[in-house]
């Protein structure tokens, strides 16, 4: 119970993700669902690089030659951020052109009657 | 008791709570809102017919039939109570969890292991480069990155799939479409073309300097990349298609995209190849701080840049146009 | 430096919340980009300035410029099919 008191990027993070989660469910207009998705993203990414911060170190780009280990923040989890980061604009444009293309068919951004549409022309 | 204010529309709350979810504009009138009459085009209309137009008029009726609509609002209300029951059940164990969390920034957490140790104090000499997490990502871990500028590629090429017209097998979706880009784009605006031509050499630039200076200082492959992309879908705003289709059409983008990905993968291919076999491979890291240093670092930022503005450019103009 | 990392968190999800309660999807789109744009300032806070570099160039920069063209060929989309109906 005692990281509630320090760790707010963890806690914010979690918060984010579930009310993008909520978005992605809830919303029947297709582009706020692909903001939804967006933010939980988002959130992945803020709590992944929150791990790598260590207290009173600076960024990790060497400065007067200190090679000390415990001289910066940890490295990795902003690697594995700044990939993070560029597919997530690759999924988000996919998903736009779906939407495109499905209101070129439907007429709609309305995720009810594409489905109500659908079923109608299935019968 | 409430007292009625019989002048509602004119008063503050009313103004603001109406701004709020979007109906009042408090500057309408002053600004272009609407799109440019038709006359402004000139040119002769092409006449043409939305199949799909004739079939969706009759589906608001159709669509509140009784047997399907009283299944539809069944299902709709348990379907959001178990989507709020789900929500309210995942955000309480996840923050369950996060209080089991080492406290935020522990140097003692166990993520604070030998790899990052490694990576900070043998960076600088097996790399060459100043920057410990650009090193990390284009020379320790090289073939993420190898498969993060692939998932751009194939991203490109599925948008390509989806939204593109092709002028030769079908000049009739083709003029439809620049139809519909024609709607609410400005022409020969001034104020954007002057804008254009201050920002877009400076934008071009600082994308190429953060590109190639991406082992010194913080910035790197994508950053620039983005940037000089940005650029790119200025100056194609600002003056047009036919000016940026001189030096930037489908066939030039489609050289540089694969002549990148190439590239890429040779060079890195080489250098794996001579590093598990311990052959002596002619690369060298260098004296770091130069920008010609770490070895492959800045040929392969390059790569990634060039790969990254191209995408982003071809998804604007895909949704824009339907073409490259 | 606590209390300027809580006021940005804060910020962020006051931004979620506004982004499922809005009407309007251009308004929603534009308070998508404030949202990438103070994650920026989140990770400098952080100390990464590669990642936000890249979130500021990436997130609020070109998701936004594809969120605008979408809007934009849809309601072009919409209009042509009005008048359509129209004549």
């Amino acid at each position: 119970m005692g990281s509630f008191a320090t760790n707010y990027e963890e806690i914010a993070a979690v918060l984010l993700f579930v009310i993008g989660m909520s978005n992605l469910v809830f919303q029947p207009n297709l582009l706020k669902k692909i903001i939804g998705l967006d933010i939980m993203d988002a959130a992945v990414y803020l709590f992944l690089a929150a791990k790598g911060y260590i207290e009173g170190r600076t960024a990790p780009i060497v400065v007067d030659g200190i090679l000390d280990a415990s001289h910066y923040i940890n490295p990795v989890p902003a690697g594995l951020v700044l990939t993070g980061i560029v597919v997530s604009v690759s999924v988000s444009a996919l998903m736009m052109a779906l939407t495109v293309c499905l209101y070129r068919e439907y007429h709609t951004l309305n995720i009810d009657e594409i489905m109500m549409k659908l079923r109608k022309e299935e019968d | 008791m409430s007292k009625k204010n019989p002048n509602y529309q004119n008063s503050f709350a009313d103004k603001f709570t109406r701004w709020v979810k979007g109906d009042y504009d408090p500057i309408e009138g002053q600004m272009e809102m609407n799109a440019p009459d038709k006359e402004v085009f000139g040119d002769e209309r092409i006449r043409y017919v939305h199949l799909h137009i004739v079939k969706s008029n009759n589906y608001s009726e159709r669509m509140f039939e009784e047997g399907l609509a009283k299944n539809v609002r069944r299902f709709t209300g348990l379907y959001k109570i178990f989507g709020v029951i789900v929500s309210v059940f995942i955000a309480c164990l996840l923050l369950w969890t996060v209080s089991f969390l080492p406290e935020f920034g522990d140097p003692n957490a166990p993520e604070n292991n030998e790899v990052a140790a490694r990576y900070i104090e043998q960076g600088l000499n097996e790399t060459g480069a100043v920057n410990i997490v650009t090193g990390m990502i284009l020379d320790y871990r090289a073939f993420d990155t190898f498969g993060e500028s692939c998932v751009l590629f194939v991203a490109s090429c599925c948008v390509l799939i989806l939204l593109r017209v092709d002028k030769d097998e079908d000049p009739e979706s083709r003029a439809i479409e620049d139809m519909n880009d024609r709607h609410y784009e400005p022409r020969n605006d001034t104020i954007l073309q002057k804008v254009a031509d201050f920002l877009v050499p400076l934008m071009i630039i600082f994308g190429i300097y953060v590109v190639l200076n991406g082992h010194i200082s913080p910035g790197g492959g994508f950053s620039g990349g983005a940037i000089i992309g940005s650029g790119l879908i200025l100056y194609l705003t600002a003056y047009g298609f036919e000016k940026t289709q001189r030096f930037m059409n489908e066939k030039v983008v489609k050289a540089l995209t694969v002549g990148a990905l190439t590239f890429y993968c040779f060079a890195k291919s080489y250098s794996f190849y001579t590093g598990a076999n311990h052959l002596h491979s002619i690369i060298t890291p260098g004296t770091p701080g130069n920008i010609l240093s770490a070895g492959l670092i800045v040929y392969l930022n390059i790569c990634v840049g060039i790969v990254v503005a191209c995408t982003m450019y071809s998804f604007y103009t895909l949704f824009r146009k339907g073409g490259i | 430096m606590t209390e300027l990392r809580i006021i940005l968190l804060v910020f962020l999800l006051v931004c979620a919340i506004a982004v499922s309660f809005s009407k309007n999807l251009l308004i929603s789109v534009v308070i998508y980009m404030a949202f990438s744009l103070i994650m920026a300032i989140v990770w400098l806070l952080l100390e990464s300035p590669d990642l936000a570099i890249t979130e500021a160039a990436v997130g609020a920069g070109v998701t936004s410029i594809l969120f605008f063209v979408t809007l934009k060929k849809i309601r072009s989309i919409k209009t042509t099919a009005e008048e359509d109906i129209d004549e």
